[in-house]
């Protein structure tokens, strides 16, 4: 059974909630079942704004994951929130620009993405959600690479300066990740 | 057409545009707000009426005098919003006029919090207003079967002259599943709305759309008039689904809505463990599909009968009802708006197992 569940964590306005929506119209496109599911309710605004993506080759049971396989985390709180909820042998993605911690496990792969510095490097912080989506699809594959940047394209394509931004650091951060996996480093 | 990524509340608006829900009253309140945030910018595509009213109880009214037009009608809200909507349901139902509700249940009593619940059940199923009444109520537990149940609620409702309700948990207003929209919604044929639909009565003899019946023997007939209704829904309209039902199964779950849904992950994990368990979903919760889970109950192999509710237990008790003593009924549940997740419930099954297999041994001991 092929199933990969991941969780988008991080402040309102980070874009966490955009991220997992690229990722699972991206599922759309290859012919997976999808479901995106929010963290919604009085811990929106302040604390830790998430949303958890469940892709499936199969139907979809529960769309509640208490233990997803990957979680990519935007901030502090998200970290110090899902980094001990990752399962076992799972992935955890850490914005190495505003969180100065790096797990105690050993039972996990753990990336560091600078992804606000790739994001304001690119010329807009706001891209920070797709660097990480890029190194998340970079150390996983859950999703083709192409088909990210099709629905990108189909979602920015009126603003066309957003959209080579995104392109730009998609790239660069789906690069990053599959280097620093090649290295088998813990940067 | 193309399967779109669509959040559970707006799917339910498309679908029941593309129904032919064209007069939508409504008023805001949380987890299903987008609703009419969607139809607020969709309706007028259309040409249809969106309005948003100053409260709930005139929301019901609304529906109450927009129904006995003939036209399709119907509101969207949530548990504290329903309940001020009482009322008038209770006056479309005796009136018998077509009607369709949509309630994303949060937890209460009272406003309680705005996260997923079932705890409505009792409301929805048994008549939340007053007098001798019932709504057919339909329970989803995906989004594109939300979208399948909404454009179904307004044809059965003109089916039976029949309030319909659809009730799902926060989630399913909350969350994003891809869906399809049939290309056109086909119908079986609908009795005509001629003989009583309030249209003008130019050239016509005039007719009165009421729930009130000062003399009780004409009570009485109405009353009876709706229960034959009620009786040919429960003759038609029972819906469920079986999940992973076989001759192994030890336990039966019953569960609807979203808690199906996690349910199913319990069965799957259990099963690479080596445990049986089958899972019947209700899909209409009125009618129960009395019949149906009866015969799966009495399965030999079926030792306990578990219901799995977000709720304190609402839905047990016509399981209970069903089983008739015929075989134990558990319950578990988790309720405020906490949704249990599927390590609870199999931990929960587990223990239930230990404990069924534990005086059976002391039995033997004793001999």
């Amino acid at each position: 059974m092929s199933q990969y569940e991941v969780t988008f964590a991080g402040f309102g306005g980070q874009g966490v909630m955009v991220a997992g929506q690229l990722l699972s119209y991206t599922g759309i496109k290859q012919d997976k079942n999808v479901v995106w599911i929010p963290s919604y309710g009085p811990e929106m605004r302040g604390g830790t704004a998430y949303c958890t993506v469940v892709i499936s080759d199969v139907r979809i049971g529960s769309p509640i994951i208490s233990n997803p396989q990957g979680a990519c985390v935007f901030n502090r709180p998200s970290f110090d929130k899902f980094s001990t909820k990752v399962k076992p042998g799972g992935l955890l993605l850490v914005n190495s620009s505003l969180i100065p911690a790096t797990t105690d496990r050993t039972d996990i792969t753990e990336l560091l993405v600078p992804a606000n510095a790739i994001a304001m490097e690119a010329g807009s912080v706001k891209a920070v959600n797709v660097v990480m989506l890029g190194a998340f699809v970079g150390a996983t594959d859950v999703v083709d690479i192409k088909l990210v940047k099709a629905v990108l394209t189909e979602k920015l394509g009126h603003k066309k300066s957003m959209l080579d931004i995104n392109l730009k650091v998609l790239d660069q951060s789906y690069k990053l990740a599959k280097q620093q996996l090649a290295q088998g480093q813990k940067v | 057409m193309a399967k779109i990524l669509m959040k559970g509340n707006e799917a339910i608006a498309e679908a029941a545009l593309r129904a032919g829900g064209n007069n939508y009253f409504c008023y805001p309140i949380t987890p299903q707000s987008e609703v009419a945030e969607y139809l607020a910018k969709r309706m007028p595509e259309v040409g249809g009426v969106f309005l948003q009213a100053e409260s709930e109880v005139a929301v019901g009214n609304m529906l109450f005098g927009a129904a006995a037009s003939g036209k399709r009608v119907f509101t969207t809200s949530s548990s504290p919003g329903i309940s001020l909507m009482q009322e008038s349901i209770s006056y479309i139902a005796g009136a018998q006029l077509p009607c369709v509700l949509l309630n994303i249940m949060r937890g209460g009593p009272g406003l309680g919090g705005i996260l997923p619940a079932q705890s409505d059940y009792f409301q929805a199923t048994k008549g939340g207003g007053h007098g001798d009444y019932r709504l057919l109520v339909l329970a989803p537990s995906t989004i594109q079967e939300a979208v399948d149940l909404t454009m179904l609620a307004f044809h059965l409702s003109d089916k039976y002259r029949n309030p319909v309700m659809l009730i799902g948990d926060g989630m399913i207003g909350q969350m994003m599943e891809p869906v399809e929209f049939p290309e056109k919604y086909v119908e079986d044929e609908l009795p005509g709305k001629d003989d009583w639909a309030l249209t003008g009565a130019k050239d016509r003899e005039k007719r009165i759309v009421k729930s009130l019946f000062l003399d009780p023997l004409a009570l009485e007939i109405n009353n009876h008039e709706l229960y034959k209704k009620y009786e040919l829904m429960k003759q038609n309209e029972a819906r469920y689904e079986c999940y992973k039902i076989s001759a192994k199964n030890k336990v039966l779950i019953v569960s609807y809505g979203t808690m199906a849904r996690i349910c199913q992950t319990v069965i799957d994990e259990l099963e690479s463990e080596g445990v049986s368990v089958g899972l019947f979903r209700p899909i209409s919760l009125f009618p129960f599909p009395e019949k149906e889970l009866r015969k799966e109950i009495l399965k030999k192999n079926v030792g306990t009968v578990l219901t799995v509710e977000m709720s304190m237990g609402q839905m047990v008790e016509d399981v209970e009802k069903v089983a008739a003593g015929a075989k134990p009924v558990k319950f578990f549940g988790r309720t405020g708006g906490i949704v249990p997740s599927p390590d609870e419930v199999k931990e929960n099954i587990k223990e239930m197992i230990r404990q069924d297999a534990a005086p059976a041994k002391r039995t033997r001991k004793g001999k």
